[in-house]
């Protein structure tokens, strides 16, 4: 009614206005980041100018285009004359693939420990406590540390160890959602009916409990990126030939006087995702789950 | 007696807890597939010897006894020769220590100075310029690398603008000069009466310890400003209000006396935290500390020294952690 009588010009400022309330400009910005990282990730064989472990000695520590330098290298090269931009998206790739399988391991860990806690109750709930405790009182990154050193590294120990980290905030958030959720009308009838416990939590509580999970697994990410990197820096995360974000960072550290682009698009890179994902996360949060804080 | 019952329990978390990080550092200690009795005799080693040595270091024994034997040695501060150094390595973790401390307590002290104001501010001008402004320093202390902040800000103020000093604890030139007494630079500097060294060595300090700080500034802030949030909304602060006291008196005085309690733990958290960030800091700004240390000696395979560092630094984490929560509920009656 109102609508109809106003002039056209402030009905799309209206719209506009509540596109942006439900949809704050941040939330969009790094929403376009992710999805063009993602993008990036996907394509990325397509979209690497070169290979990214291809030496070209001739042109080491060129310029990339922003500091003065030619097309051929458009993020620069690198004391070998490694491409960056190549080996940026090859980073990238590298980065994310991590984050997010060793998230989803963590997920995997926390739900089945916290649905576990909540099911037998007793003393299983009680040592997975403990468990948690135990978890959350010590320095993740230094034991990390210290596996890594002992066993060597192979990629794949790498992403289960990066899997160890964040999963008990998920175990803890699950096995409170689920008591509460067991007090609930809809499992007690689901398993009053004959389904199996597999199934009252599978089918029935997961998907009731999975905004908030989603959540959780979200706020997971840049951290894990962050440790991912830290420990790359090292020189203890992945291993060249094989490349990431952190990686690049640290090998660029010793040229970042007469070089210092080597060091700087990666950074970027781990800044602005990492600042990305949390963003979605905070606003996910206060629109799924105004409880969680 | 509610208390002492209370702390009864709490050293039962801390023992089981510390026990469980024994546990960890034993198991990654064994199943290494580094013989470590090869280690010990090398490569060459007549059968006799081997079998003598293997029975020294108690690995005839069962796992369960040689786990028993780990921790008598562990609480005793037996962790072994270091290889690199060829001292015990308990002797060199107590020579680095005093530096990591140095640097978390700055940097704790940057973090509550900044910090608390700032998460004040934020809470009292909710949603104005303020509060925006705190917000996105905590989200940039989310999610800038701790190592690229500190590489870009040794860059800018040690290589461009010259006003800090360069990476390392004191100047070439003022090695050696003050005696030892508490191994942190700063104070011995101050009880010699040497001022030339104590200012080159705060200018040392001032760097790492704000990088690491930024974290906690970040982290503190948060935290804060939650806590102020909650309290503002109370009824009491309405009450004073209604009575007419000055709005700097409700802050400062009512609802922060209660911001304190929680606070504790949060600080608690943090410093327990900085002991880990620092071994990333202490790697990027040479700083001599148990960060670096652990450091080196992954680099250089020295196992003992790894296993030991490790437990020193997980030991003093889930002390910290652990006590501030104890803090908590002493300071706070309400807390059960």
């Amino acid at each position: 009614m109102t609508d109809a009588s106003l002039p056209s010009t402030e009905v799309e400022t209206s719209r506009r206005r509540r596109f942006f309330r439900a949809w704050p400009p941040a939330v969009l910005l790094a929403l376009a980041w992710i999805a063009f990282i993602a993008l990036v990730s996907i394509f990325a064989d397509w979209l690497k100018p070169y290979d990214f472990m291809a030496l070209d000695l001739r042109d080491r520590l060129a310029e990339p285009v922003f500091m003065g330098g030619t097309f051929r290298h458009l993020l620069g090269s690198d004391e070998l004359g490694r491409d960056v931009l190549s080996r940026l998206i090859e980073s990238v790739r590298m980065s994310l693939v991590i984050a997010f399988l060793s998230t989803l391991i963590a997920a995997a860990i926390g739900v089945s420990l916290g649905f576990l806690a909540a099911h037998f109750r007793g003393w299983v709930e009680q040592v997975i406590l403990g468990a948690i405790d135990f978890m959350a009182a010590i320095p993740f990154l230094i034991i990390a540390l210290a596996v890594l050193a002992f066993f060597g590294n192979t990629l794949t120990l790498f992403i289960l160890l990066m899997g160890m980290h964040g999963w008990e905030r998920i175990a803890r958030i699950t096995r409170g959602l689920a008591i509460a959720a067991k007090e609930q009308g809809y499992a007690a009838a689901a398993s009053e009916i004959g389904a199996s416990p597999f199934r009252v939590y599978g089918a029935h509580i997961l998907p009731n409990i999975a905004s908030t999970l989603i959540v959780a697994m979200t706020l997971n990410i840049p951290e894990v990126i962050l440790l991912e990197s830290g420990l790359s820096f090292l020189g203890l995360g992945v291993q060249p030939p094989l490349t990431s974000l952190g990686n690049m960072v640290g090998y660029g550290r010793e040229y970042i006087q007469t070089a210092p682009w080597i060091l700087l698009s990666p950074a970027v890179v781990i800044i602005l995702t990492t600042l990305a994902v949390s963003v979605v996360g905070d606003w996910l949060r206060d629109r799924l789950d105004p409880t969680l804080r | 007696m509610s208390i002492l019952r209370q702390s009864s329990g709490f050293l039962l978390q801390v023992a089981l807890t510390f026990l469980g990080l024994l546990a960890v550092t034993f198991f990654i200690g064994r199943v290494v597939p580094i013989d470590p009795v090869l280690a010990v005799v090398g490569d060459q080693a007549p059968r006799d010897v081997y079998e003598q040595a293997r029975r020294e270091l108690g690995l005839d024994q069962p796992l369960w006894t040689q786990f028993a034997i780990y921790v008598q040695k562990v609480l005793v501060g037996d962790f072994g020769q270091s290889l690199v150094t060829n001292r015990p390595v308990v002797d060199d973790i107590a020579r680095v220590f005093p530096a990591t401390l140095e640097l978390a307590t700055f940097a704790t002290i940057i973090g509550v100075a900044l910090g608390v104001p700032m998460g004040i501010a934020g809470a009292v001008w909710q949603d104005r310029w303020p509060d925006q402004i705190v917000r996105v320093i905590g989200l940039v202390g989310y999610s800038v690398p701790i190592f690229w902040l500190g590489i870009v800000s040794l860059l800018v103020f040690y290589g461009m603008l010259g006003w800090v000093q360069g990476p390392g604890r004191l100047g070439v030139f003022f090695e050696d000069i003050v005696r030892p007494v508490t191994g942190v630079l700063l104070v011995d500097a101050a009880l010699a009466g040497e001022w030339e060294v104590f200012r080159n060595a705060f200018g040392h300090v001032v760097l790492p310890s704000a990088v690491l700080g930024y974290f906690s500034v970040a982290y503190i802030a948060r935290m804060t400003r939650s806590f102020m949030l909650e309290q503002l909304n109370q009824e009491y602060i309405v009450a004073a209000r209604a009575k007419g006291m000055s709005e700097a008196r409700v802050i400062w005085v009512h609802a922060l006396r209660n911001v304190a309690v929680p606070l504790v733990t949060v600080i608690g958290l943090s410093y327990a935290r900085l002991l880990e960030g620092a071994v990333l800091t202490e790697t990027v700004f040479a700083w001599p500390g148990i960060g670096r240390y652990l450091t080196t000696a992954l680099l250089a395979a020295d196992m003992n020294a790894v296993l030991g560092a490790t437990i020193v630094i997980g030991a003093v984490f889930i002390g910290v952690n652990l006590l501030s929560d104890l803090l908590y509920r002493l300071l706070d009656p309400r807390a059960t």
